[in-house]
């Protein structure tokens, strides 16, 4: 990557939709959204409310399948994008061999295909996604299942409601992942008091913004201190203070994801941050951040 | 076009009723770049740093100028309207798939409340293109408070018919009343026409079941909750009939707002 960020899988589309909103030169690559075999409806309608510090969503991974994402999506992001700019592919299943599936189509792809992140971890999907992540043993099968049935980097994206993150770290390692990624969105839910109904469709759904980032901080160190695998930071990055916190606790890099909603050129406004960060504390590059802190 | 960021300047935010407010911004790039039916993503002032940007439809771009009518809803609109001249706004735009600019027949604007913005930028560009095209604005409220921008039609001479509720201006009743009326005459002179709607989705459900029913061409702006506008994150679904007649969850900031009024499957 020639830059630490990425962008975090749902936040940023199909890679292709902020490139009059934003100098794509700050990104290291592009994680795009969530796909599985066929395609996806996703949930209900509303699918989104506003909280204090956050954004509570339950789309529900919509999305058009591997076949149409390899027919038009991916050659839309080379016409737009270029194959420079490495995407990882954000990828989903109903069972096990589904997730093997995806991932050996992605495998034949090519440029700018880089790297695949395995979502184990997505709240608002009963049949795939979180029933994967929340038990190590299912989900290192998971992991080893896309590992035989490919050859591209695999990062795990994990869930950050569980009692202790180390044993999924295990999962990974175990399963034979090349990095891990935290955190996903926090499982949470808002009520409509004068209706005295839930306001999203799908009843619940998964918290992100600013005030996930003090939880994610906390996972990514809790992850570090526990693997040498590398970390992809994600949870409420809105300046760069919030990066460089997340590489400082671990990680190696760090996806920007619903703070774009509010600000499209977030990302450039992060690097512009970290460097500058780097000049004033006499670090010679943002790899020297990782796990740096001091006591 | 792609939507792109402009640092736009307030040049004039003023009462255009009560509740309802008109915020012009100085906005070169984004005053060229939009058409009618097309919306803009606003970052509204002094709300905290992560609350998601507001969406609105334009009322009129043009001469360097963006302008804007909303009504005070909730807590963005509320913030955006203690914003002052002279303040900038942060401004996402052009965003969307907006109206048909031409037409076959006469066109036939409807709106309920603020929904009437767009159809104002419509009738502008529609007035300008093509001196001949003669649009009707059917336009409705609860009171006469609510029939706002009479007087920008006016000046473009644009034929108004008003329906209000309370009956304190035009036809006492529901919109759709003076626009049926209109329906009956230009079908029994075999008059084409074209339905254009924006406002509650009520409103929006009866023209559609117009256009439907009477065979001519709907276009039917939607209006829902928006986070990020530009397509990337799937919050903004309207249930409609893709090219392949199949249904499927469009997005509405960029599949819409506006869709033909054939394609639109309303929940039951």
């Amino acid at each position: 990557m020639r830059t630490p960020l990425t962008t975090a899988s749902g936040t940023f589309g199909y890679g292709t939709e902020y490139a009059a909103a934003l100098d794509y030169s700050c990104l290291g690559a592009v994680t795009v959204k969530g796909i599985r075999m066929s395609p996806w409806p996703g949930n209900g309608m509303p699918r989104h409310a506003e909280v204090p510090g956050g954004l509570v969503n339950a789309i529900g991974l919509q999305g058009p399948g591997i076949d149409d994402f390899l027919a038009y999506h991916l050659p839309h992001y080379v016409d737009v994008v270029g194959s420079d700019l490495p995407m990882i592919v954000n990828i989903w299943g109903g069972s096990i061999d589904e997730y093997a599936a995806v991932a050996a189509r992605l495998s034949d792809a090519g440029a700018p295909v880089a790297a695949i992140e395995v979502n184990v971890s997505c709240p608002n999907v009963k049949a795939g996604g979180h029933t994967f992540g929340h038990d190590p043993a299912v989900l290192a099968q998971v992991v080893k299942a896309v590992r035989a049935a490919t050859a591209l980097p695999l990062i795990v994206k994990l869930a950050p409601n569980v009692p202790d993150i180390v044993p999924y770290v295990r999962a990974c390692e175990d399963g034979g992942a090349d990095a891990i990624a935290l955190i996903n969105t926090i499982p949470a839910m808002v009520i409509d008091i004068e209706r005295r109904r839930p306001v999203l469709a799908n009843r619940t759904g998964g918290l992100s913004g600013r005030a996930v980032h003090p939880v994610a901080v906390k996972l990514v160190h809790d992850a570090y201190r526990a693997t040498t695998l590398p970390i992809l930071g994600m949870g409420g990055v809105y300046e760069a203070a919030d990066a460089i916190e997340l590489m400082l606790a671990g990680a190696t890099a760090i996806a920007v994801g619903t703070a774009t909603f509010t600000d499209p050129a977030t990302a450039e406004r992060v690097l512009g941050g970290i460097v500058e960060y780097c000049t004033r504390h006499g670090f010679s590059s943002a790899c020297e951040l990782t796990g740096a802190l001091d006591g | 076009m792609g939507a792109f960021l402009e640092n736009t300047r307030i040049v004039r935010h003023a009462d255009a009723g009560p509740g309802y407010r008109t915020l012009v911004l100085e906005a070169p790039r984004l005053s060229a770049a939009l058409s009618p039916g097309q919306f803009v993503h606003v970052r509204v002032p002094g709300l905290e740093a992560s609350a998601l940007r507001r969406p609105f439809s334009v009322f009129f771009a043009g001469e360097g100028r963006v302008e804007l009518l909303y009504k005070v809803v909730g807590r963005g609109t509320a913030a955006l309207a203690t914003a002052a001249e002279g303040d900038t706004v942060d401004v996402l735009g052009p965003l969307g798939h907006g109206f048909p600019e031409t037409c076959r027949g006469t066109p036939l604007l409807v709106g309920g409340g603020y929904g009437v913005a767009p159809l104002h930028f419509l009738a502008a560009r529609m007035v300008q293109s093509s001196p001949a095209a003669h649009p009707i604005l059917f336009l409705g409220g609860r009171t006469r408070d609510d029939l706002l921008a009479l007087d920008r039609f006016a000046a473009l001479g644009v034929e108004v018919r008003l329906a209000t509720n309370d009956g304190s201006a035009g036809s006492k009743g529901f919109v759709t009343d003076p626009l049926d009326d209109a329906l009956i005459e230009h079908r029994s002179k075999g008059m084409p026409f074209e339905l254009f709607t924006c406002g509650p989705d009520g409103l929006l459900k009866a023209v559609a079941q117009r256009a439907v029913g009477t065979g001519m061409p709907g276009w039917i702006s939607m209006d829902r909750h928006m986070v990020c506008g530009v397509g990337a994150c799937f919050a903004c679904i309207q249930r409609v009939k893709g090219p392949d007649g199949r249904p499927f969850n469009a997005r509405c900031c960029v599949n819409g707002p506006v869709f033909a009024a054939n394609d639109i499957i309303w929940d039951s």
